[in-house]
């Protein structure tokens, strides 16, 4: 396994960072180009304390995600939104103070090439790339290009991924190694599934990279819950929601201060 | 639009459609391209593919289950008055003659039986025209598996006899809203599906498309296509094997295991495409629904809607064998329009008496074509496959003729 900290680049000396200060991570996701002022919401995200903020670059057929996201996907692209507009809407933000992690499908890497990608994602200011339909085995092909442009991929983990697979998915990882908690979609649930805490430990086994939890946390009391077994969560379909019922960053700056209490409680 | 480009001698007749490479690959196409949460499912169906097609027992059971309920082998017909009439000799393998009427039930025979040896107890598919969604029922009835099959909103509403079919079968169908509602959706829907529902169910994928090792699965399940074809056109034509091999592309399941039984021969394969789904003639690299091929994108990355009056070759892209064999030059991809494929609907119903499904009348169209303007040569013999009956598109025809 090669060394992490020598090998951790802006996201993962970040979140490092603030985690070994005892604080749970928070990275709230927004649907690139959702809205006309888009952007206010990363704004109003790291007014909230969150430690990173993911930005998804919508795909016409998102088939990780469920109807929240995919509706946000689909919105924001029926109002014009690009990968290319998106990327020239963060390149014009100020210094947030919290590193900008990408997320979309293959498809739109391969678009250009993922050198060409992982170049644009830089000059836009983003140090980090989810890719959910890229499992480990296929990855070769982007994080050597992705290393040499300085940007982060973060591997996904399933409750199903064997151990031998998980070692191989948190030493290749980036940045963090993200933790899908449960069987299924992006989406909100009433529960924290039990499957996230034995897969968070199970990570655990083989990295000290940080894990962030993702996939079903949409309340204060799953935050807090999730923060016990993980670094930190990921919350995408609970702030989308809010958002495509016409909550503004105001209104989103107060839900993720809910969660941000929550992770500092536990 | 027009397509005619000069034949190329076939290239690389030996080991092509064989084994795909390392990590699922046909030259720089398939792979695994799954949700983390997918890759051990996909994983174990390889494992027990591999395991099923090398015994003999699994390979006995699907045989005798496609001899006497599918009803195979199927026939080879001359279409003696239409020939005359093109001047080639036009051979028909008669998929439609299968029980369900499409080469579908083929397939899912055998992912059917795949999925009861692996313990589970329920399978899940997409379905376009309906035909594979009808054999994913029949198939779990026949076997006491339960069935959902995922389909567009739209073809729901245009294929409304195969629903009903799937229905009566005892399958749950659930209509899909998002995006195109249509193929495409009803492929995405079925794979988040699939992520929550690993433990207990098959996703039985209706094409030579997916991840690893789909695409390779279902075109060995469809060889028996080719196979039959191949002895029958020994003992039927003098060469032993026709001039050209003619198949319709969506996904293009019928035309890997038509092309299957002749890749190792110097007949020329010719898959059709519709006008507006033509993956294979003007796809782009991608990757969609598990796999790396050529699918229709804008020029942000986003994927197209494919338009075609076939429900069936509706879908924006093409397997991942089929770009292979197109990169090889082993495999020509043409393209016909709507209104020629319900003209051959209509000329093979007048001069044959068999009403094709409107996803095999793009094949006919395009040998139509071909023998007007001269790019299938007076005399030459040509297989064509007929996918599926057209009992189904009835509502098409009378809408649109």
């Amino acid at each position: 396994m090669t060394n992490p900290t020598l090998a951790a680049g802006a996201v993962e000396r970040h979140l490092r960072a603030r985690r070994d200060t005892g604080r749970g991570l928070l990275m709230p996701y927004i649907t690139g180009g959702i809205t006309p002022g888009w952007t206010d919401y990363l704004r109003a995200f790291a007014a909230a304390g969150a430690d990173a903020i993911e930005v998804g670059l919508p795909f016409s057929d998102p088939t990780l995600d469920g109807v929240t996201i995919q509706q946000a996907s689909q919105a924001a692209l029926a109002r014009g939104a690009s990968t290319r507009g998106i990327l020239a809407d963060l390149s014009g933000l100020p210094d947030l103070g919290v590193p900008l992690v990408a997320s979309t499908y293959y498809n739109l890497v391969l678009h250009d090439g993922p050198a060409a990608f992982c170049a644009a994602l830089r000059r836009a200011g983003v140090d980090g790339l989810i890719v959910p339909d890229l499992p480990v085995h296929e990855a070769d092909e982007l994080t050597d290009v992705a290393a040499a442009a300085g940007i982060e991929p973060a591997l996904l983990a399933s409750p199903a991924t064997p151990q031998p697979r998980l070692a191989e998915i948190s030493d290749r990882s980036r940045g963090f190694v993200y933790a899908v908690s449960l069987m299924g979609t992006t989406g909100e649930r009433a529960a924290l599934a039990a499957s996230a805490a034995q897969l968070t430990e199970r990570i655990r086994r083989v990295t000290d990279r940080p894990i962030l939890l993702g996939f079903g946390i949409s309340t204060p009391e799953q935050a807090r819950e999730a923060r016990r077994h993980a670094d930190g969560v990921v919350v995408g379909a609970a702030v989308m929601r809010r958002v495509l019922d016409g909550a503004g960053p105001d209104d989103l700056r107060v839900f993720l201060t809910t969660l941000r209490q929550a992770l500092d409680q536990e | 639009m027009r397509n005619v480009l000069p034949w190329r001698e076939p290239v690389q007749l030996d080991g092509t459609m064989g084994e795909p490479l390392a990590r699922g690959r046909f030259g720089e196409y398939g792979g695994r391209y799954a949700p983390e949460s997918l890759v051990e499912a996909c994983r174990e169906v390889d494992e027990a593919f591999r395991e099923a097609w090398a015994d003999p027992g699994f390979r006995g059971a699907l045989a005798r289950l496609l001899a006497v309920h599918a009803g195979r082998p199927t026939p080879l017909t001359p279409a003696l008055r239409l020939s005359q009439a093109l001047g080639v000799r036009l051979y028909l393998k008669r998929e439609d003659l299968t029980h369900t009427g499409s080469h579908k039930i083929n397939n899912v025979l055998g992912q059917a039986l795949l999925a009861t040896r692996m313990g589970r107890r329920r399978l899940i598919a997409e379905t376009g025209a309906g035909q594979h969604g009808v054999a994913t029922a029949t198939a779990a009835a026949l076997l006491g598996l339960e069935a959902t099959v995922f389909m567009g909103e739209r073809d729901i509403e245009r294929q409304a006899l195969n629903v009903f079919r799937m229905r009566m079968l005892g399958a749950e169908v659930v209509p899909v809203t998002s995006g195109s509602r249509t193929l495409k959706d009803a492929t995405s829907e079925a794979m988040r599906h699939w992520v929550g529902a690993t433990g207990d169910s098959h996703y039985c994928i209706g094409s030579v498309v997916g991840p690893d090792p789909y695409p390779w699965m279902v075109r060995e399940f469809q060889r028996v296509i080719g196979e039959e074809a191949r002895a029958q056109c020994a003992a039927e034509l003098r060469a032993g094997v026709p001039d050209h091999v003619v198949a319709c592309v969506g996904g293009g399941s019928n035309a890997a295991g038509t092309f299957a039984g002749f890749a190792d021969t110097q007949a020329r394969l010719v898959g059709v495409e519709a006008e507006g789904g033509a993956g294979a003639a003007r796809g782009r690299l991608g990757v969609l629904h598990g796999c790396r091929s050529l699918f229709l994108q804008d020029g942000d990355g986003q994927i197209t809607e494919a338009h075609s009056v076939a429900a069936g070759l509706d879908y924006p892209g093409v397997g991942p064998e089929h770009a292979h064999l197109r990169d090889l030059g082993r495999a020509r991809y043409v393209t016909v329009t709507d209104e020629e494929a319900l003209a051959a609907a209509v000329r093979l119903a007048r001069t044959e008496g068999i009403v094709p499904a409107l996803e095999s009348a793009h094949a006919l169209a395009w040998v139509i074509r071909a023998a007007g303007d001269g790019d299938l040569p007076a005399g030459s013999t040509v297989l064509m496959t007929l996918s599926g009956r057209g009992d189904k598109d009835v509502s098409t025809f009378k809408e649109l003729l």
